[in-house]
């Protein structure tokens, strides 16, 4: 067994009443379950107040680059495919300044969890429209409303047949605790898109907006893509939660962990070999 | 015409099989026991254009290309006209009968007559030329014999015979070439490019990791490390941009890879944040950057050395790196094993600057000595050294670089600016100490610096100051020269940081120094200004998108002395 307490007990520098206490303190409750201890545990993530996760966690991190977090996080699985391998950062991030490294992450299937910390706001920048934000929402940097639509990334995650899609809320911790203990279970990359209200700078998606719309539906077989489809278009007045999708497909093929690779010296003489 | 070399050039439109007829008469003289330099020169199409495949044989290592043609073999009579004025007298044209030659003597092979089916045309010319220079039909067969054994006995047999009927033919003919070049230091000896020679460096030091975004002319490094690393467990991925590439080589590289990214000017200026981040995050990268002509997207196919400037400054903020520029396939080799080492040691990118002139020279190389390589250093898999500190501050910068998930200790790694304990700061103290602390690894990177290679007498008249695969021309021109002045060269094959004390005193004692560069503005020469103050008045500078060569380095100094 894995307490809680083993995973530490910073102080943040979030704002109190943000939603990224609840996804930090459900991730921890996931761990935990799942029995992961701390040095087995490698979190990257990008720039951003979503981003700052790890540095509140007890365990290995690479906090990098704004948007660079998934390809960091898919060379360190590379490397050591025996850790768990987490991808942590906010939807300006990852959808945006990251979204060409999400397409490619989707497709490349390795195995490891995306969670993101969708506030539909950029919150370390103070406030300014995110991939995310819907058309028209009013912001200081689009005083005449955003004029783009809503980069929908559950939508593209099944489009692409990604093999596990998920979408949580931070106001709801169990739940999220335990969407995240599957996505991590799950072989593969993994999608846990988390709503989280950011208090300082989205007026309009806050808890209230968000508790009176998600519902979790009853009936629904992840397995079907064509209602994971369906329902992964519904964000709006009612907004599902849960496992979207979720298939089994070829995942990334990895090998030794690379720290202890060594090669045999007469395989590199064989090669060399091959050039005369 | 020199007795030294004969250069045999072979031109045609890209998809004519220019390059296996090369590739196939380059091994057979090597195998033959000739020193070799092949130079390819190739346009940005896959199919039609004038690419040419030149291989300059001798029995006395060759330095560098030459502009002048003692056999050309023109596939199509673009190759002919185009190149026809620099066949030196007493050389020779071969040709198929299917266009004009005007009034130039050819040896003109009648492909139809020796070959069943066009398919067979390039061993057909294989068989001629290989005849042409003298090398003995044994070793041709041998290499075919390799070359389709995968392919049956049938296609072997049906090759052989059009080897045989070819090699008769030209060997029944009278063509006025009989100039042979006398054997240069035996066979046994490998036959391979830059690139390859940058991979195998690479795979030598360890690596076991690439990940890369593919642009010429670099992406045959990751092609050579794919096709020979991965049976052996090397990782690999072709990223979605550069941007990812350097990014997914941090976090290999911060897991415990061994770590190499590749790419060209205009995808290392995306690698360019990250670079930064190896700095910040003291994560251990080896970057090779294979130039050609920018700015932008510039010729793809073309050569030049003027991303020195780029990768010098590439990153933001202030972090140490080397930088090294190979100018043989042996350097190539064994200069990117140190950049592993170096990397490794001090836990910051270091650079292979090559070029694509180097990247597709083929030569004859002595086989790499394995066993007489260094030891590359390694990161820690075990703490037992209480708390563990990444970004510890030690004498020498050198922090203690463990991976994560081999022992109870964490390990965090951050790009902004951290405590030793990688924890964000804005702490002004801090901040100091970290940013000295990086920067202290700057003295180890300079105790380790290789100083240039001095080629000629002391105090020479003229100094030719030259970096990377400049060199060959540099040396070939000094040795044809005919003046009265006395010539020397001076060659860095590292190009950052300098160490003045390795190198002034040929600077100060030469009566005059010339810079000799692939680039308009003298990059390397400015460097050395910044470094010395050392100002260097004189230029040869080549910025046509062609590799530099004697005659064109002749040439400039006639315009200067
Ligand atoms: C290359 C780069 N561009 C821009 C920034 C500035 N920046 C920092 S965080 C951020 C947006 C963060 O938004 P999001 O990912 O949604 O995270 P949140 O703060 O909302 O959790 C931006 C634009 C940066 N650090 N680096
Ligand atoms: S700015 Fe928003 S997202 Fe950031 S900590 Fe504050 S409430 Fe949370």
């Amino acid at each position: 067994m894995v307490s809680i307490e083993e995973y530490g007990d910073f102080d943040t520098s979030w704002c109190p009443g943000c939603g990224n206490f609840l996804i930090l303190k459900s991730l921890k409750q996931a761990l935990a379950v799942q029995g992961i201890a701390p040095r087995d545990v490698i979190i990257s993530s990008g720039i951003g107040q979503a981003a700052k996760l790890p540095h509140y966690l007890r365990c290995n991190m690479f906090n990098g680059l704004h948007g660079r977090a998934l390809p960091v996080a898919q060379g360190i699985k590379m490397a050591n495919p025996e850790a768990a391998v987490l991808c942590v950062s906010g939807d300006g991030c990852t959808y945006g300044e990251g979204g060409n490294h999400f397409l490619a992450a989707i497709r490349r299937n390795i195995d490891l969890t995306l969670l993101v910390h969708d506030n539909q706001i950029y919150g370390l920048t103070k406030g300014q429209a995110s991939p995310t934000s819907a058309r028209g929402h009013v912001t200081k940097a689009q005083p005449e409303g955003n004029r783009s639509d809503a980069f929908n990334p559950v939508s593209v995650a099944v489009a692409m047949k990604a093999g596990f899609v998920a979408r949580a809320f931070s106001g709801e911790p169990e739940h999220l605790s335990e969407v995240i203990r599957e996505a991590m279970a799950y072989k593969g990359f993994s999608l846990v898109d988390i709503l989280q209200p950011c208090v300082s700078f989205n007026k309009v998606n806050t808890y209230g907006w968000y508790s009176q719309r998600v519902y979790f539906p009853q009936n629904h077989d992840p397995s079907d893509w064509g209602a994971a489809m369906v329902l992964s278009e519904e964000f709006g007045d009612r907004i599902p939660l849960g496992i979207i999708y979720r298939a089994e497909k070829p995942v990334f093929g990895l090998g030794a962990r690379l720290a202890e690779h060594e090669y045999d010296k007469n395989d590199l003489k064989a090669v060399l070999q091959s050039y005369t | 015409m020199s007795g030294k070399s004969i250069n045999v050039v072979i031109g045609g439109a890209a998809g004519q099989g220019l390059v296996t007829i090369g590739q196939l008469l380059s091994k057979a003289v090597v195998r033959a026991g000739h020193h070799l330099l092949v130079t390819q020169r190739y346009m940005s199409r896959v199919r039609g254009g004038l690419n040419t495949y030149a291989i300059r044989m001798g029995g006395e290592d060759l330095s560098g290309g030459t502009e002048s043609i003692d056999i050309l073999a023109a596939l199509n009579a673009e190759a002919f006209s185009r190149h026809v004025g620099d066949v030196v007298d007493g050389g020779l044209v071969v040709a198929g009968t299917d266009f004009e030659t005007g009034e130039r003597e050819a040896l003109r092979i009648p492909f139809e007559e020796l070959a069943p089916k066009p398919l067979f045309h390039n061993t057909v010319m294989l068989g001629v030329l290989g005849r042409t220079i003298g090398l003995e039909r044994g070793i041709l067969e041998d290499l075919l014999r390799q070359t389709f054994g995968r392919k049956g006995e049938e296609v072997i047999g049906a090759n052989l015979e059009v080897l045989r009927n070819a090699y008769a033919w030209a060997s029944d003919r009278d063509y006025g070439f009989s100039r042979r070049v006398g054997p240069g230091s035996g066979p046994g000896r490998m036959m391979l490019n830059g690139n390859e020679a940058i991979a195998l460096g690479a795979l030598a030091a360890g690596c076991n990791f690439v990940s890369y975004y593919p642009m010429t002319p670099s992406s045959s490094v990751a092609m050579t490390l794919i096709a020979k690393g991965a049976p052996l467990g090397l990782q690999y991925e072709q990223a979605e941009d550069e941007l990812a590439a350097m990014n997914m080589a941090m976090g290999a590289s911060y897991a415990g890879a061994r770590t190499l990214v590749t790419t060209s000017g205009g995808g290392f200026a995306l690698m360019g944040e990250a670079v930064s981040l190896a700095g910040v995050s003291e994560t251990p990268v080896v970057c090779i950057v294979v130039q050609r002509p920018g700015p932008a997207t510039g010729m793809a196919t073309r050569t030049e050395q003027a991303d020195l400037d780029l990768v010098l400054h590439a990153g933001h903020g202030e972090f140490p790196r080397a930088v090294f520029a190979p100018a043989t396939p042996e350097e190539c080799f064994y200069l990117t094993h140190r950049a592993f080492d170096l990397a490794e040691t001090y836990q910051t990118p270091v650079f292979v600057l090559s070029e694509q002139y180097l990247a597709d020279s083929y030569r004859d190389v002595e086989p790499f000595d394995l066993d007489g390589l260094p030891e590359v250093a390694r990161p820690l898999l075990e703490w037992n050294g209480g708390e563990y500190k990444r970004y510890a501050e030690t004498e020498d910068g050198v922090s203690p670089r463990l991976v994560p998930g081999f022992s109870e200790a964490l390990v965090r790694a951050d790009s902004h600016e951290h405590d030793e304990s990688s924890r964000v700061t804005e702490d002004k103290a801090v901040r100091v100490n970290q940013n000295s602390k990086r920067l202290r690894k700057e003295s180890g990177l300079f105790e380790e610096v290789i100083g240039p290679d001095y080629y000629g007498g002391e105090n020479a008249d003229v100094l030719l100051v030259c970096w990377g695969p400049t060199l060959g021309a540099c040396l070939e021109a000094v040795d044809r020269y005919e003046g009265d002045k006395s010539l020397a060269v001076l060659h860095f094959k590292q190009v950052y940081p300098l160490r003045e004390e390795q190198f002034m005193d040929f600077l100060e004692s030469a009566g005059r120094v010339v810079a000799v560069e692939g680039n308009a503005t003298a990059q390397f020469a400015r460097v050395i200004a910044g470094e010395t103050g050392f100002v260097i008045p004189d230029r040869v500078l080549r910025f046509d998108g062609r590799a530099m060569t004697w005659e064109y380095v002749l040439k400039g100094l006639t315009d200067i002395l």
